[in-house]
């Protein structure tokens, strides 16, 4: 049997993480397709027909499908998720969102976050902020399930040759949901989730203010800039930058915690990263027993030295 | 309208938990346990609500074991009005969870149902979506804030990239995010005063709910252990480690 991928995308571009869900798909073995619904979004089912090993996009476009509600996509993908042995998405905002709600319509206890495919009906995730993993193994007919993008590495995004076949546009039923607004962050430098490198800085950095100490250091390295949750609670920066057990989870090649303590919480999202750099006043800070390189001392002197150091 | 708020009874989040040795699970005998702290979220938005005039009567439920009546007598002594607890001592999985509120929501016909977004234990971040799937209502997922009026209500969302504003028909279900509100503490008359408050109990079969796992746990092991690297002395040093030792930057 086939394998479903929802799509994450905006209509105009596809989420990388989408490409990294394929990936997870790619090892329970099934031709794999993917479900691009939205409005206007010819050019995403376009792109994800190219991504390495897709046989089959599914394009489902109609006005309804725009901000991609869950009510309106629970029901969609539901109805056509029979075919299917398992039906896959990014374990994003986006995907944990809408999969839960797939999984009640088809009575089907869905699987959150896996990081590892052992068979195809059994998984690792995380449990207790990644504390404990979990091999856990699924009973249900199909399997339902969001996948942890720092689990798996993306599959190539071209080499593909999937076929885009449109699915008949059905009358959309927003199920109670209408969209009114949204407030997006705006920046040049890369996504949090697809950075190779991050800076991030907790309470230590006493305002937002100062986190352009952190931005400078960011625009030389090309780097995402993070926040722990005391950060985004003081409102020094907004809430997607949260990094950690209920925010984004990441592991970029290289990971700067500033001014971080280094909570359970925190380490959750971030200690899959390949090097942790921590800087840190307190030499007992938990952070530095899972940095590779700690350096203790006080943030606001050594920044601006360190900017310095990265132009030599 | 009645409000209808879920809480869970979970490790505390201070608590650094232990795999048990036989890798079924992790340790939770003599362990602090806490009410989930998105549940507490949740519970304070409802009593807001209520203090707003919005609601009129707030119902906290709980499932699991007898130590749950703990949590849901904190969630009176935090401003609910009464409580059920669908007790039993069973695994209960979010699908199964998702049905027993169904049944309570089928006999309380709430306006709202108040949720949080995850529980701190397993992670799966999924009952309030399920439910809501399964009641056919609209939901509200990550809020950051709310407000209701009339036959509908406004939330906006913590998403990827920023913030979504969605506009849902009443009723609704609304799960929390960190920034919704900031949970008061219970005082000592309120908690005084909770023990006087309703508890009803009941059992899954009693709603007619097949709790029967779909997922079984094979096992539970310790992530792979990360140790401390050395410490730098210099910002010199640090950036040539990461340049000729680490070689992660150029
Ligand atoms: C349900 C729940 C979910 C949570 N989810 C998350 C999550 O997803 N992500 C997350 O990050 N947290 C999360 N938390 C919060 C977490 O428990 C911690 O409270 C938080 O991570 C602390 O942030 P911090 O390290 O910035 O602040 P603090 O713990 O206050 O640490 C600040 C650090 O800065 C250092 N410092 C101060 N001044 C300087 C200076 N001048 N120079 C150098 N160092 C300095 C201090 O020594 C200290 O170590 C969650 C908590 C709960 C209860």
């Amino acid at each position: 049997m086939a394998i479903l991928v929802i799509a994450e995308h905006n209509n105009a571009r596809l989420a990388p993480a989408t490409l990294n869900t394929l990936a997870a798909a790619a090892k329970l073995g099934g031709d794999l397709h993917v479900l691009v619904a939205g409005s206007g979004c010819r050019a995403v089912a376009d792109a994800a027909a190219q991504a390495s090993g897709v046989a089959k996009v599914l394009l489902a476009e109609a006005a309804g499908f725009e901000h991609q509600g869950a009510e309106a996509l629970g029901s969609l993908v539901a109805g056509i998720a029979k075919d299917y042995s398992h039906v896959l998405a990014p374990a994003s905002v986006f995907g944990k969102n809408l999969l839960p709600r797939v999984g009640a319509l088809l009575d089907v206890q869905p699987i959150s976050d896996i990081i590892a495919v052992e068979a195809a009906d059994t998984f690792k995730r995380p449990i207790y902020a990644g504390n404990a993993i979990a091999t856990v193994q699924s009973k249900d007919a199909i399997k339902v399930i969001t996948v942890r993008a720092t689990g798996f590495d993306a599959v190539a995004a071209t080499g593909g040759a999937g076929v885009v076949e449109a699915l008949p546009v059905v009358s959309v039923d927003l199920g109670g949901s209408s969209f009114v607004g949204a407030e997006l962050v705006k920046s040049e430098r890369p996504e949090l989730t697809a950075a190779r490198v991050i800076i991030s800085g907790g309470r230590g950095m006493q305002s937002g203010d100062n986190f352009h100490l952190l931005e400078a250091i960011a625009d030389k390295l090309g780097a995402a800039v993070g926040a722990s949750r005391a950060a985004v609670d003081a409102g020094f920066v907004p809430n997607d930058y949260q990094v950690g057990q209920t925010g984004k989870i990441v592991a970029p090649e290289l990971y700067i915690a500033v001014g971080i303590s280094g909570a359970i919480q925190h380490l959750a999202g971030m200690k899959d990263s390949k090097v942790i750099v921590a800087i840190n006043k307190d030499e007992e800070a938990p952070i530095f027993q899972i940095a590779d390189y700690g350096l203790v001392a006080d943030l606001f002197k050594v920044l601006p030295e360190l900017a310095a150091e990265l132009d030599k | 309208m009645k409000i209808l708020v879920a809480v869970k009874r979970v490790v505390d989040y201070n608590v650094k938990v232990r795999v048990k040795a036989d890798n079924s699970g992790v340790e939770t005998a003599n362990v602090k346990m806490a009410m989930n702290p998105f549940c507490e979220i949740a519970v304070e938005e409802a009593v807001r609500l209520k203090e707003a005039g919005k609601a009129r009567e707030i119902i906290a439920v709980s499932m699991g074991p007898a130590s749950c009546a703990e949590t849901l007598r904190t969630a009176l002594a935090l401003g609910a009005d009464r409580a059920i607890h669908v007790e039993t001592d069973a695994e209960l999985q979010p699908l199964a969870v998702a049905k027993l509120l169904r049944s309570i929501a089928a006999a309380e016909q709430p306006g709202l149902v108040i949720l949080g977004k995850q529980a701190i234990d397993g992670d799966n971040g999924q009952v309030g979506q399920m439910f809501a799937a399964l009641m056919g209502w609209p939901q509200g997922t990550n809020a950051y804030k709310l407000e209701v009026g009339g036959e509908e209500l406004t939330v906006i969302r913590e998403i990827d990239g920023g913030l979504e504003t969605l506009r849902l028909r009443l009723p609704a279900v609304i799960t929390t995010d960190l920034r919704l509100n900031e949970p008061r503490f219970a005082s000592l008359p309120n908690i005084m005063k909770a023990k006087k408050k309703e508890l009803a109990v009941k059992k899954p079969d009693e709603l007619g709910v097949d709790i029967a796992p779909r997922v079984a746990t094979l096992k539970v092991e310790a992530p792979a252990g990360r140790s401390a690297g050395i410490k730098v002395g210099s910002v010199a040093e640090l950036v040539d480690k990461l340049k000729n030792e680490a070689k992660v930057i150029q």
